[in-house]
């Protein structure tokens, strides 16, 4: 189904232009949470190309993603394939109107030696 | 007062369609000036040729105006109908009224009116019209090729065998370029050395040919036909003349370890050496870095042992001055730099390799004689992975590669996994590609040989990752169209990286005032009708300092460029073109403004006595213009603050009174 409205919007928010894709699947050369993605980051350029996008909202890949940026250093024509991922994981967050992480779980999920690092990610990934 | 003639043509329905053609030949009759004003189908015609000459003769016209299409069609067509009706060709303007008028309105009435006042504006500029006439400067007929890749060679060979003197001038001590470090090529398959070497041998013997190796061009001053040259010849510290190349110097040399260029560095070579068996010419040369001798004063055994006496440790670089009517670019291209692709761990290990440096390690004169073997430990590799498009094809602003595709890197990867599979069947060899462009005679089928016939897995998808794990090399990548994330332990990595102009092009075309692109690659006068001339006059490309290229292209374009060498080179004379700047003496203030923009160094200054009102003399400095250099550019006219350049046919009072006129 073509949602040209969100399109638009992941589009803005995201500042990816994905008619820059040249195909070529370095991105998902790349990824090291290949495995774990259902979409991969080629699939996620593709499909907001093609404006395939409730897929991607429904995905389970959305926070599988490490947003580690390795697609983003290495795509030779400076896509950014994980700040779309990024706009798609936001717009699903905010669908659902529910932060997915919130303060108060952090003490019981995380330890001393949790790097400050992955709590600033998680809470990029998984809250409003 | 001039008696003007005006010609509206109706280009077919090309113009007619959208302009009023009677209307207009209508309305300028009544123009001051004009004596005679008519419109008719096809004004480039024949019938409307005569039509012209017949109006010039029985109305005694002294300019013409000829509203019709782009002047960069037809202004030297109407220019020779001017002079065969006994009038200057420059008492002609053009009014272009099809590709400024009736190509871009739509409504009658709109093209009609603006015909009128295009008409009116080239009329107002005849008025001002004075005849002109071109210079003449003669013709050196030597040529200069800089580059002796099989470009530059094949540029020479063809302007020497049509009895031109030709010098080349080679940066490294060998002529032969990149070719020379290939193994076979495609898409035939024959040996680069094979067809290769006969052609140097034959420049060098060639009698109208000079080979300056290990020398480079220093200044170019002068214009089309007339180059003044200097060439430096950097000290070998041997006598090239003398040098027999017999090579006892090399063996005896103490100094063996340093990075052999022509094997890439994958092998030594010593402080005294001779790049490859078939260099040309087959003479020694000294790296002044290396040696024991040069650095601290002692050694000196090469000189001991060449028995021709040939060694001279005490030799100088030499400066060459030589004068030349054409000058060939071919300086080639190199294989991008791998240092920023960490990804592919280039750095890391031996083991991942260019395109360029897997040539030598399959050419029996290379380091491994031919054998394929891994650099690191010398075993033969049972998994290659050769990645395409490394730094090719990459976005503009990505500042590790280059926009462009190389165009050759399909094609080599094609054989090197070809040849890979028929000399060692038991190796498996990946391709990982994003698209195979393979256009070209006989190149899709080489292709597709190598997937049917010898087997080469070829996968759509980029590699993301090489890391190095033990001794194999952990290639993670893409399978597109499996749609899954491959892990192969090869042994080998190639990498075909993107190709780039050489380095020293951009100094060059500074010196030559020659105009490259972004990418530093020289630009052709016109991409489509003139691809082997440059825009700076009597300056020609060949190979790849134009674009990548293959050697079939290079060679086409190479011989391409020798005829047109050939072409200004038969002239005794050339004609100018007259519409050139010139300075009035008594305004010029000498403040070099006009120098510094000119793009084409054809302004200098003198000094000059002039007479003052009260009868004394002063000296000036003042600007003058080499009229067999200048182009007729204009940009000096606007540089000067003082109003004292000027361009002839295109005077600030013609373009004024133009503007008068469209603005009435
Ligand atoms: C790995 C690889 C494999 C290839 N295989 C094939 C193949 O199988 N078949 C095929 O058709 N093509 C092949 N090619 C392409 C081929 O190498 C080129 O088409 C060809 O070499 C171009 O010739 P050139 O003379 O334009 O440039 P070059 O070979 O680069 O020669 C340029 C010469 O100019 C000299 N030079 C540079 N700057 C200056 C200067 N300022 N002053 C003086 N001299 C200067 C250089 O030293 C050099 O000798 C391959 C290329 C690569 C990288
Ligand atoms: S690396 Fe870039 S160009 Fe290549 S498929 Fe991914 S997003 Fe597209
Ligand atoms: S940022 Fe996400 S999509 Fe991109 S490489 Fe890392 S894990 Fe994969
Ligand atoms: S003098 Fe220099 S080049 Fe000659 S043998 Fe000694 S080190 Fe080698
Ligand atoms: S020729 Fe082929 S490998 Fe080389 S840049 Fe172009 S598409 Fe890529």
């Amino acid at each position: 189904m073509n949602n040209s409205f969100l399109q638009e919007e992941l589009i803005r928010e995201s500042g990816v232009n994905p008619r820059k894709c040249m195909r070529c699947g370095k991105c998902s050369g790349t990824c090291p949470a290949y495995e774990e993605m259902e979409y991969h980051p080629h699939q996620f350029v593709y499909m907001v190309e093609t404006g395939d996008i409730e897929p991607l909202l429904n995905s389970e890949s959305l926070y599988r993603c490490l947003s580690c940026f390795a697609c983003v250093e290495r795509c030779p024509r400076g896509v950014e394939p994980a700040k779309l991922v990024e706009a798609v994981r936001l717009a699903a967050v905010r669908k659902q109107g529910n932060n997915s992480l919130k303060a108060d779980d952090i003490p019981s999920l995380s330890d001393e030696e949790t790097p400050q690092q992955l709590l600033v990610s998680a809470f990029r990934k998984y809250s409003k | 007062m001039q008696r003007i003639g005006v010609f509206v043509c109706w280009c077919g329905s090309n113009i007619a369609g959208t302009v009023d053609v009677q209307a207009v030949s209508d309305a300028l009759k009544n123009e001051p000036g004009v004596v005679f004003s008519t419109n008719y189908q096809y004004m480039c015609s024949q019938a409307g040729q005569d039509l012209i000459v017949d109006a010039v003769r029985e109305h005694n016209l002294t300019g013409l105006v000829i509203c019709s299409c782009s002047p960069r069609m037809h202004e030297a067509t109407f220019r020779k109908t001017a002079q065969k009706a006994g009038l200057n060709p420059y008492m002609v303007e053009i009014a272009n009224i099809r590709e400024q008028c009736s190509w871009v309105h739509k409504e009658m009435e709109i093209g009609t009116e603006k015909a009128i006042i295009l008409g009116k504006a080239a009329i107002a500029k005849v008025h001002l019209n004075a005849p002109l006439t071109p210079g003449e400067s003669p013709v050196t007929k030597r040529a200069l090729v800089i580059g002796g890749g099989i470009a530059g060679i094949q540029t020479a060979l063809d302007i020497a065998d049509a009895g031109f003197k030709v010098d080349i001038v080679e940066k490294l001590p060998t002529i032969g370029g990149k070719m020379a470090q290939l193994d076979k090529t495609f898409p035939t398959l024959d040996c680069a050395a094979c067809i290769l070497t006969p052609k140097m041998v034959d420049v060098a013997q060639n009698e109208n040919v000079r080979i300056f190796s290990y020398s480079e061009v220093t200044e170019v001053k002068g214009f089309v036909g007339n180059f003044d040259v200097t060439i430096k010849k950097n000290a070998r510290y041997v006598k090239e003349d003398i040098c027999t190349g017999c090579g006892a110097c090399v063996d005896k040399c103490p100094m063996k370890k340093n990075p052999n260029e022509f094997n890439l560095g994958m092998d030594n070579r010593p402080a005294i050496y001779i790049p490859f068996a078939q260099a040309v010419p087959k003479v020694a040369t000294i790296d002044p870095n290396a040696c024991n001798m040069l650095k601290n004063g002692k050694c000196g055994l090469c000189a001991r042992v060449c028995t021709a006496g040939a060694i001279d440790y005490t030799q100088k670089d030499e400066y060459i001055e030589e004068k030349y009517g054409a000058i060939v670019v071919a300086t080639g291209y190199n294989p991008i730099s791998m240092d920023k692709f960490d990804e592919f761990a280039y750095n890391q290990s031996k083991d991942v390799i260019t395109s360029l440096e897997f040539e030598r390690l399959t050419n029996a004169a290379g380091p491994t004689a031919g054998k394929l073997l891994r650099p690191s430990d010398g075993k033969h590799p049972e998994k290659i992975v050769f990645v395409q498009c490394v730094g090719s094809r990459c976005d503009a602003c990505a500042e590790k590669g280059k926009e462009y595709c190389s165009k050759i890197c399909c094609m080599y990867t094609a054989k090197h996994a070809m040849l890979t599979r028929d000399k060692y069947p038991d190796t498996e060899v990946y391709v990982f590609y994003i698209d195979v462009r393979t256009p070209g005679k006989n190149f899709d089928e080489f292709y597709r040989r190598a997937v049917e016939e010898y087997g080469v897995h070829y996968i759509k998808g980029m590699v993301g990752k090489v890391t190095p794990e033990g001794d194999k090399l952990i290639v993670q990548a893409s399978d597109l169209l499996a749609d899954k994330q491959l892990k192969i332990d090869a042994d080998l990595v190639v990498l075909a990286a993107a190709i780039e102009p050489d380095k020293s092009a951009r100094p060059l075309a500074t010196m030559l005032t020659a105009s490259m692109d972004t990418n530093d690659f020289f630009t052709e006068a016109h991409p489509k009708l003139r691809p082997v001339e440059s825009p700076t006059a009597g300056v020609f490309l060949s190979g790849c300092c134009q674009g990548p290229k293959d050697i079939p292209e290079t060679v086409s374009q190479a011989s391409a460029a020798a005829a047109k060498v050939i072409g200004l080179l038969v002239k005794d004379k050339l004609t100018g073109n007259p519409c050139i700047a010139s300075s009035n003496e008594l305004m010029c203030n000498g403040c070099s403004s006009c120098e510094r923009v000119c793009p084409y160094g054809a302004i200098t200054y003198v000094d000059k006595e002039f007479r003052m009102p009260d009868r004394t003399t002063r000296m000036r400095r003042v600007a003058q213009v080499n009229p067999a250099v200048c182009q007729g550019c204009g940009a000096c006219t606007v540089a000067c603050p003082s109003g004292a350049m000027d361009l002839r046919g295109f005077s600030s009072s013609q373009i004024m009174a133009e503007v008068d006129a469209i603005c009435k």
